[in-house]
């Protein structure tokens, strides 16, 4: 896209100067999951929200084997300029974890910015996650959520949208608005279940 | 024009698309379906008007496309690793018969073991084959490669097949924001396929029979060659005319960023290059005259401009997500050769990286671009190194 | 393909189909078939047989070989139920 006929700074400028508030850095963002649940599509509807909003983004995904239940990574980075690094995120700015069980054998805060957090979808309150995570804790209920919404199925519910408005609440970015646009533009099938999910969810996640 | 935040793989199913493609035969493979998942979409729901063949195989795909062009259709096919190498033999055939046969490979690493990741090692290994290879950064060069790809491979002058390779996930599975171009631009730049020699059953003609030694063979040989040289200055003139109509173009063969005055110049092709333009920049702020060539196009190989390009370069490092067994990377010793006799000597290195998609990072990058500035300072420590390899 | 230079040649191994009506594979031929005309049904299985399409069909009904190019590979002989055709030495 850089090609030697366009200047990227001065046209970046340009197209960014209405955002507010305009991004100093780039943001990274990780996704852990499973095959199944949607880590894929949270990572890019995230994107889309973001991308609503005017900002450049980039997201893709790091399969394990393409099975359900094995564990996926999903990256979202967004910016003000053209987003141009194609590599995996190590030290993110926030992480997103879709299913708890994912950290028994993973580090999901490995490499976390101290500024960061990291958001998981559980039952349990932050400060009973303290002993695993030594990090800024958000929680949410997605799978419960999911399940009312009937996202999925009771044994795998699909919990990629009601994380996002998770991911909006605690990192106050995007607008839930814009969250719920991408995912009413995109969400494969129940458009609207998810937006819905997506709304609860944001209304319903918990900090420290 | 309509801003989509789109995978390597939607870019180039939307490529077919306002290429307005005629005949669709593919075969699916990890990490390429999903181009022939939304292509069969597509034909389905009738936003391209295509024929769409299933086939057995790759092998078949390709076949029943050379048939399609030789009827004077459009045509289109998608592949990956292992779909690519079965492909080989049709490969050979698509480009003897000139038949302007368009394709995106994903560039992914070849079993055993079995791996799905990036590598170029699969479209390497085709390059003797007659076909024009391109080599994309971003999505947005995916698209617009493959509308002036049926550009340059359908030329009178050309008439040859021709890939777009994109970076298994990478590229392939990763969102970007994609500008769709408006048909009627696409339609503007680039005619209807009007082959020269198609089947016609007015005037019926024999294609691919025996030519023996004493006849044509080596002459209808010399004749692809000829016109590789003709797509050399077809791609630049392409490239041009499309950043024309819509406002973006490629630098043509040879992408040069931050690369006239610098000391330390790398040179490399795919998404790696995309990582390596934030390093250069930070090796810029650093004070190190840090540089980059992105090869966009691999055949026809641009020697002329890599000679022009490397004139004040110090160190020339040259990055491999591929080996050729037996000797170095394939873009190295083709860059030696290309410089050959052309310069006074420099100093060159061979980085091999990101082998079975192992992540090539900007702090890969940047513990390359520091062995340069130490061979520019002391010598050459070694010719070949495998970078990032666990020791 | 008679041409003078590579700058005659076509870009792809295209050829008209003369080119094959031009080249008489019947030259190659050492043993020739001969047919029985009263021994021939009419079953035309010899016709589809040949792999030179060098056995014609006639007005009449009656088959004939096209010794121009007929290559003298015997097929027809040897598919023949009647045993109408003989390959008999060229010489």
């Amino acid at each position: 896209m850089q090609g030697k006929e366009v200047n990227c700074d001065t046209t970046t400028k340009t197209i960014y100067a209405h955002l507010f508030p305009p991004l100093i850095i780039m943001y990274e963002i990780r996704f852990h999951g499973r095959g199944g649940q949607g880590a894929v599509v949270a990572s890019n509807l995230l994107a889309e929200a973001f991308f609503i909003e005017g900002y450049d983004v980039q997201a893709f995904p790091y399969f394990g084997v393409e099975r359900r239940g094995a564990p996926v990574t999903a990256f979202t980075r967004v910016d003000t300029k053209p987003v141009r690094v194609k590599m995996q995120i190590y030290e993110p700015n926030y992480v997103v974890v879709l299913d708890p069980s994912v950290m028994l054998k993973t580090d999901v805060s490995a490499g976390l910015k101290p500024d960061g957090f990291v958001l998981v979808n559980t039952t349990k309150k932050p400060a009973e996650l303290k002993d695993k995570i030594k990090a800024r804790v958000f929680t949410v209920d997605a799978s419960g959520i999911a399940m009312k919404y009937r996202l999925g199925s009771k044994v795998a519910p699909i919990v990629n949208t009601a994380i996002l408005g998770a991911f909006a609440f605690a990192a106050k970015m995007p607008k839930i608005e814009s969250v719920l646009a991408a995912i009413r533009k995109g969400a494969p099938v129940k458009p609207e279940e998810n937006a819905r999910a997506a709304e609860e969810a944001y209304n319903s996640t918990v900090g420290e | 024009m309509v801003k989509k935040v789109i995978t390597g793989n939607s870019a180039a199913a939307y490529g077919v698309k306002l290429a307005r493609v005629q005949v669709v035969s593919a075969y699916p493979i990890t990490p390429q379906t999903t181009v022939v998942e939304k292509l069969a979409d597509f034909v389905a729901n009738g936003e391209l008007n295509a024929r769409f063949v299933n086939v057995e195989s790759e092998h078949s795909a390709l076949a029943a496309l050379i048939s399609a062009s030789l009827g004077g259709a459009r045509t289109f096919t998608a592949t990956s690793a292992h779909g690519l190498a079965l492909m080989h033999e049709m490969m050979h055939w698509a480009a003897g018969a000139r038949t302007p046969v368009v394709m995106v490979n994903v560039n992914r690493a070849m079993g055993p073991p079995w791996n799905i990741w990036a590598e170029m090692t699969d479209s390497i290994a085709q390059r003797d084959t007659g076909w024009i290879q391109f080599y994309g950064e971003s999505n947005q060069e995916v698209l617009d490669t493959m509308i002036q790809l049926y550009r340059i491979c359908e030329d009178k002058e050309v008439m040859l097949p021709g890939m777009i390779c994109e970076d298994a996930f990478y590229l392939s599975h990763t969102v970007l924001p994609v500008d769709i171009p408006e048909q009627e631009d696409v339609d503007r730049f680039l005619p209807p396929f009007e082959s020269a020699y198609k089947l016609d059953f007015d005037n019926p003609v024999s294609i691919g029979s025996l030519s023996m030694p004493h006849q044509w063979y080596m002459e209808l040989r010399y004749k692809i060659a000829e016109s590789m040289e003709n797509a050399r200055k077809k791609i630049v003139e392409v490239d041009r005319e499309f950043g024309k109509i819509f406002g973006r173009s490629y630098s043509g063969l040879v992408e040069n960023y931050r690369g006239d005055d610098a000391d330390l110049l790398l040179i490399c092709a795919g998404t790696m290059a995309s990582t390596a333009k934030d390093v250069v920049d930070e090796m810029r702020n650093e004070g190190v005259k840090a540089g980059l060539l992105r090869l966009r196009v691999f055949r026809p190989f641009p020697n002329a401009e890599i000679v022009n390009l490397v004139q004040n370069a110090k160190v020339i490092g040259v990055a491999d997500r591929s080996i050729s067994f037996g000797n170095q990377g394939p873009f190295f010793t083709e860059i030696k050769g290309a410089l050959y006799g052309k310069i006074p000597t420099k100093l060159l290195k061979n980085y091999i990286v990101g082998i079975g998609g192992r992540d090539v990072t900007t702090n890969t990058l940047k513990s390359i671009f520091r062995n340069m500035a130490s061979i520019k300072d002391h010598g050459l420590d070694e010719e070949v190194t495998w970078v990032d390899l666990k020791r | 393909m008679a041409f003078k230079s590579v700058k005659d040649v076509p870009l792809g191994p295209y050829c008209h189909l003369e080119s094959t009506l031009i080249n008489k594979t019947g030259e190659w031929r050492n043993m020739r078939p001969v047919l029985d005309r009263s021994k021939c049904i009419r079953c035309y299985i010899c016709w589809k047989f040949c792999p030179d399409v060098a056995i014609k069909i006639l007005p009449d009904g009656n088959i004939e070989h096209d010794y121009e190019f007929c290559k003298g590979c015997g097929i027809c002989a040897n598919e023949c139920p009647k045993k109408a055709i003989t390959m008999v030495r060229e010489e």
